[in-house]
């Protein structure tokens, strides 16, 4: 399967990166919308894999720890209904050999 | 407005175009405030891998020379990749020293110390949440703590630009101006890395290589997707990245990560990086939309600038130096604008003036149509033609016991065959109307 295989790539790859957690999500979804949306473009799109889908709920989960502030979710949700702000003062990811 | 002012210059980001900016101001005895969101200046920031020494020099001036690059990038390859292999172009010139190869940690913190010397005001850690406004009027910004207050305003918060829209400068992104890039940080051994891209031990010698073309490959939708593989060496590390436009991506449902694990099993990609260690992924945006996608770039007391005002040339891989020169020539009308106690939109204008005197909109605006025109060809431009010069070089090449004009022959005729009539006259016509459109200018 090319998408776990994917997501197994994406976790390792997220496995070396440093993080200072906010407590605080900086990235909003509206699960009505979600519910009704049938591209689930934020799932497939996001090169950290911050977007699932909960099986039993059908609502999107938002995993924002493994966030890399690209910002490309916010644009390419056909709804638009991304709430994307950055990661409060000093925290989210923290890139040192990019 | 009657709050005191904090400073006279509020920079809102600290990359290349926002310390610019600051660093300006502040040669000039204004009092600067730079604020940036990250606890350590360029950790939120990637790039391909390269900054331009020109533009540099030019903001830095005698700091320069300090500046701690890994390599020199002055081995230049594009590469037309594939199924078995690949059709190359090579520029070296070991004399040069255009390009600098520099992590964006190592890049900021060291131009956040320069400009610090030179007098600006850092505040790291601190997340701007809005302008404060007035009657149409920038007076400053609300931090997650505190207000700042000044009578400009410079925003360089970058590709996303959340301020550039929450006053209305910018219209919501287009998904397809928009390119959406990861990359890998590799590690290697030093000595490696010098004997695979036969460099020189002392820094002296660095290469850049740009693949096109996507003619290889087993993932459904990866195939003739426009996109660009880039590949920079470092001192111990390789930058290895892709970048794909999120409207090709979105439609073809692909995340960016697959392709970039496809490009790295290449068989011309994945000597250079065997036996290499992932020390870092990162993702980042890219506008691309060009001139016709330029925000409004001032209003009353308020200046864009950098990645922020979408200044990127696409086709160049330019970037850092639109940004540092937008960021320059923002800080010398905000100086201006100071002597002449006048913070309004017309009196700020003299920003727009100064960037279409400059390279940033001349280039910008003969690029206007280019990347357009490569893109609605993409198919020929990428991968036809690139593969029908490879098998013109292998016929070249090739000692196969066939008579050679037998072969090109074959060629000249395979190309007819190919492609219609009306396909040739499109793809010439667009390549021409590119060139034309540089060629010409502003």
């Amino acid at each position: 399967m090319q998408d776990k295989e994917n997501k197994k790539s994406i976790q390792d790859k997220l496995a070396t990166l440093k993080y200072n957690c906010s407590e605080k999500s900086h990235l909003e979804v509206n699960q009505k919308k979600c519910l009704k949306c049938k591209e689930k473009t934020c799932t497939i799109i996001c090169p950290a894999g911050v977007y699932s889908v909960d099986e039993v709920s059908g609502e999107t989960i938002v995993q924002y720890e493994n966030c890399l502030e690209c910002g490309a979710c916010r644009i390419a949700c056909p709804y638009g209904t991304i709430k994307w702000e950055y990661p409060e003062s000093g925290s989210g990811v923290v890139f040192k050999h990019s | 407005m009657d709050k005191k002012y904090n400073a006279d210059v509020i920079v809102v980001g600290a990359g290349p175009s926002g310390i610019s900016a600051a660093l300006e101001v502040a040669r000039s005895g204004k009092k600067v405030v730079l604020v940036e969101r990250a606890q350590y200046p360029g950790s939120k920031n990637m790039y391909g891998g390269a900054v331009y020494t020109t533009a540099l020099k030019e903001v830095f001036r005698e700091d320069f020379d300090a500046i701690p690059y890994e390599r020199v990038i002055n081995s230049h390859t594009w590469a037309f990749l594939s199924d078995n292999g690949s059709f190359n172009i090579t520029n070296n010139d070991y004399n040069t020293k255009d390009a600098l190869a520099i992590k964006r940690f190592n890049l900021e913190k060291w131009m956040i110390d320069v400009v610090k010397r030179h007098g600006v005001y850092y505040i790291p850690n601190t997340l701007v949440k809005n302008l404060i406004q007035e009657n149409g009027i920038v007076y400053g910004i609300k931090t997650e703590l505190e207000d700042y207050y000044a009578p400009i305003t410079i925003i360089a918060d970058g590709a996303n630009s959340l301020l550039a829209k929450e006053i209305g400068l910018r219209n919501k992104f287009d998904s397809k101006d928009i390119i959406l890039s990861v990359k890998e940080v590799i590690k290697l051994d030093k000595k490696t890395i010098e004997e695979r891209f036969h460099l020189s031990d002392d820094g002296s010698m660095g290469v850049n290589k740009q693949y096109f073309g996507t003619d290889f490959g087993s993932i459904k939708g990866i195939r003739n997707l426009f996109m660009m593989t880039y590949l920079y060496t470092f001192k111990d590390t390789l930058m290895l990245g892709v970048g794909v436009n999120l409207a090709d991506l979105t439609r073809n449902k692909l995340n960016i990560n697959q392709i970039l694990d496809e490009v790295k099993k290449h068989p011309d990609i994945s000597p250079l990086i065997k036996d290499g260690e992932i020390i870092e992924y990162s993702a980042h945006l890219i506008p691309e939309g060009g001139y016709k996608k330029i925000p409004k770039l001032t209003s009353n007391g308020v200046i864009v600038v950098g990645d922020a005002a979408g200044f990127v040339n696409g086709v160049h891989f330019e970037g850092t130096n639109f940004a540092l020169i937008s960021g320059k020539l923002a800080g010398e009308s905000a100086i201006n604008a100071l002597n002449n106690n006048d913070f309004s939109e017309r009196s700020l204008s003299v920003y727009r003036k100064k960037l279409e005197k400059s390279f940033i909109l001349k280039d910008l605006y003969s690029y206007r149509n280019v990347i357009e025109r490569l893109y609605s060809r993409s198919d020929s431009i990428a991968i036809y033609y690139p593969k029908k010069i490879k098998q013109f070089f292998e016929i070249i090449t090739s000692a196969n016991c066939v008579s050679k004009s037998v072969q090109i022959r074959k060629f000249v005729f395979s190309i007819f065959k190919d492609r219609k009539f009306s396909d040739l006259f499109k793809d010439f016509s667009s390549i021409f109307k590119c060139v034309m459109d540089v060629f010409f200018g502003k």
